[in-house]
């Protein structure tokens, strides 16, 4: 027993090779954001304010896709979408086609507690952003160079590109090469209490160049989020196949239908259920367990637990000597 | 070869005191769709074919909650909402926020084999329907003179109502009788003509098992509100065992996982078909009001609500037909 948390920013082919120079912001920011959560639950805020107050922090990160730093439609614009969830009453919240809302999670967070509905999207979720007063800006402020740079070279490859691949640099040269299988961001967070109180959050810009009105897994409850009273998912990957496999109500449900541990069930979803290249996750269990598992070549990852382990890490941890 | 069912329902939460002449029309049209989609079967068309031509049916014919006769937003405009998904390969489509399409489920299927994603919405899905030339019309064909009625009944109740047509003569005489009837749903009482969202399910000979959903969404909505019909894993599932299409308080049916939940419990609790609906209506509604279709690979068919009526039909290929409103 005892709280834990864990949060992401993004699975996906990330290069081993990954410059140092793109690495170290990116893990700088998993570890302000991971004592911004761990701080939040030792002064006993609820899990469902802590997600929140994390995956802000996580959308206020230009170097990761959800919020400032949302991957770009192929118009050229911003979509956000994000999604809540509170394991004990199973209440939630989400948003989707958000353009000017800073951050979107707080905004599914207003629909599950402000509306009778759950779901608010494009102009209505605008329109109810408006009412209820949280902060916007123009459009313009979510778009970042890079994510300028991304769309340019996702268009010249005519396809349509998970987030997270390196752009080239500006003398046309890659930092990196392109890897085939692209790179995936998202940002999302699940935490519980000494209590075994669940939550989970889950905030994306989608897919580099994807079409325009595009709904991925993050909002969707039961693909990208997910908590009950065994435990809270937040999924990341390609959405399409996240959806597919119902990736985070799987979870539980291995653990509620067929008496999984956390750890067997969060494996058996992403390994077994999931295609490969395409899911992580993080995930907590009531009794303060974390599972981090992933598909992909590595995942920008999190966690912390009431007994003082903390992990930080991108690509696949040595155990053993096998990986 | 396998032996193919069905499934159709019209929406669950039902007056009790629905004229007889709409239970009638009802009755008729879940028939005719039956029918229809048996004669498909019989000339072995794919489920996921058979789904989409009877959601059609029904999207078409204005007496449900879909297409032509969906229920209106705040702002007395339509906006649809749909998803398909086919159990082998689990491949799924879904739509939100349509306007001018005139069959929604047919557009979630084209964002399925035509799209790489799974699901589009409002202006972007209406974008993708102009470039695939899907047939679309102008939003006032969507609106019925019942639906506009219902709508102001409902704006004076300064409420969402979940289900949309009052009978004129429970109407005319008493308006307030709406505040008496011991029958709720989503909160509102149902003294109410409450088709909703229609959906089909199908396994066909070849054990493939494919769902479809289509809806109006609920009377006085807010503008960009999203229900369960289009969300997979809630109103809308297929996958190797089971087809499963969901309807009634679609938040209920979101916190429910409901349509992937009757799958789940197949798969990892080992429930036959019967079993794992009734087990999903009664442990996973918490105390939301809602109703389900269901078929098996083995062409075994189900249904389970706990609220008051739905509109649903069934039929199998050793001869089983059903079409009812009441348990």
């Amino acid at each position: 027993m005892g709280w834990a948390i864990a949060l992401h920013g993004g699975a996906g082919d990330i290069p081993l090779n990954l410059p140092l120079e793109r690495r170290l912001p990116r893990e700088a920011a998993l570890h302000r954001c991971l004592q911004i959560g761990v701080d939040a639950l030792k002064s006993n805020r609820s899990p469902l304010d802590v997600v929140e107050l994390v995956v802000r922090e996580l959308e206020n990160h230009p170097n990761f896709n959800a919020g400032i730093g949302s991957v770009l439609t192929s118009d050229g614009t911003v979509e956000m979408e994000a999604c809540i969830m509170d394991g004990n009453t199973k209440a939630c919240g989400a948003v989707s086609g958000l353009t000017t809302v800073v951050n979107a999670i707080s905004l599914a967070r207003l629909v599950m507690e402000k509306t009778p509905h759950i779901y608010l999207a494009f102009d209505g979720a605008e329109a109810f952003a408006r009412e209820q007063g949280v902060e916007t800006v123009d459009p313009g402020h979510f778009i970042t160079p890079e994510n300028i740079e991304r769309l340019n070279q996702a268009k010249e490859a005519n396809r349509v590109q998970i987030d997270y691949t390196p752009p080239v640099q500006k003398d046309g040269i890659r930092d990196v090469p392109v890897p085939e299988g692209d790179q995936i961001g998202t940002v999302g967070c699940v935490a519980v209490d000494g209590h075994g109180n669940l939550a989970s959050a889950t905030s994306t810009g989608g897919l580099v160049n994807k079409m325009v009105g595009r709904i991925g897994d993050t909002p969707i409850i039961g693909a990208g989020t997910y908590a009950n009273n065994l435990c809270a998912v937040s999924a990341t990957g390609k959405g399409e196949a996240i959806i597919r496999a119902t990736v985070a109500r799987d979870v539980a449900a291995l653990m509620e239908y067929k008496g999984l541990s956390l750890e067997e069930a969060a494996a058996h979803v992403v390994h077994k259920c999931a295609p490969k290249g395409t899911a992580g996750l993080v995930a907590v269990s009531a009794t303060g367990e974390v599972a981090m598992p992933f598909n992909t070549t590595g995942m920008f990852r999190a966690c912390a637990t009431e007994d003082g382990y903390t992990e930080v890490t991108i690509w696949p941890l040595v155990q053993n000597g096998d990986v | 070869m396998g032996r193919w069912a069905i499934a159709v329902h019209g929406g669950a939460g039902v007056d009790p005191n629905l004229p007889l002449e709409r239970q009638e029309a009802a009755t008729a049209l879940l028939t005719r769709c039956l029918n229809l989609g048996i004669s498909a079967l019989r000339s072995s068309l794919p489920a996921i074919d058979v789904v989409e031509l009877v959601v059609r049916e029904l999207e078409t014919d204005p007496l449900f909650n879909s297409g032509r006769g969906s229920a209106l937003t705040e702002k007395g405009t339509v906006e649809m909402e749909a998803s398909i998904m086919d159990g082998r390969g689990r491949r799924c489509g879904a739509v939100s926020g349509l306007t001018t399409v005139k069959n929604p489920i047919s557009l979630a299927r084209l964002v399925m084999d035509k799209s790489p994603h799974s699901y589009l919405a409002f202006s972007g899905a209406e974008d993708f329907a102009r470039q695939h030339g899907v047939e679309t019309v102008d939003n006032e064909y969507f609106i019925t003179e019942d639906n506009k009625g219902m709508l102001k009944l409902a704006k004076e109740a300064d409420s969402i109502l979940f289900d949309y047509r009052i009978p004129s003569t429970a109407f005319e005489t008493c308006g307030a009788a709406s505040t008496e009837s011991p029958i709720q749903m989503n909160g509102m009482p149902i003294s109410v003509y409450a088709p909703e969202t229609v959906g089909c399910v199908v396994a066909d000979t070849e054990g493939r098992c494919a769902a479809a959903t289509s809806t109006g969404g609920l009377m006085n909505k807010k503008v960009g509100r999203i229900g369960d019909s289009p969300l997979i894993g809630a109103g809308t599932y297929a996958g190797e065992v089971c087809g499963v299409s969901c309807t009634g308080e679609g938040e209920a049916i979101i916190r429910g996982t409901l349509a992937r939940d009757v799958a789940a419990v197949m798969e990892y609790k080992g429930l036959k078909l019967q079993e794992a609906v009734d087990f999903v209506i009664k442990e996973r509604l918490d105390e939301g009001k809602a109703g389900l279709i269901a078929v098996s690979s083995e062409g075994e068919v189900a249904y389970g609500f706990n609220c008051n009526g739905m509109f649903r039909g069934c039929a199998t290929e050793d001869g089983f037909m059903e079409v009812g409103i009441w348990e």
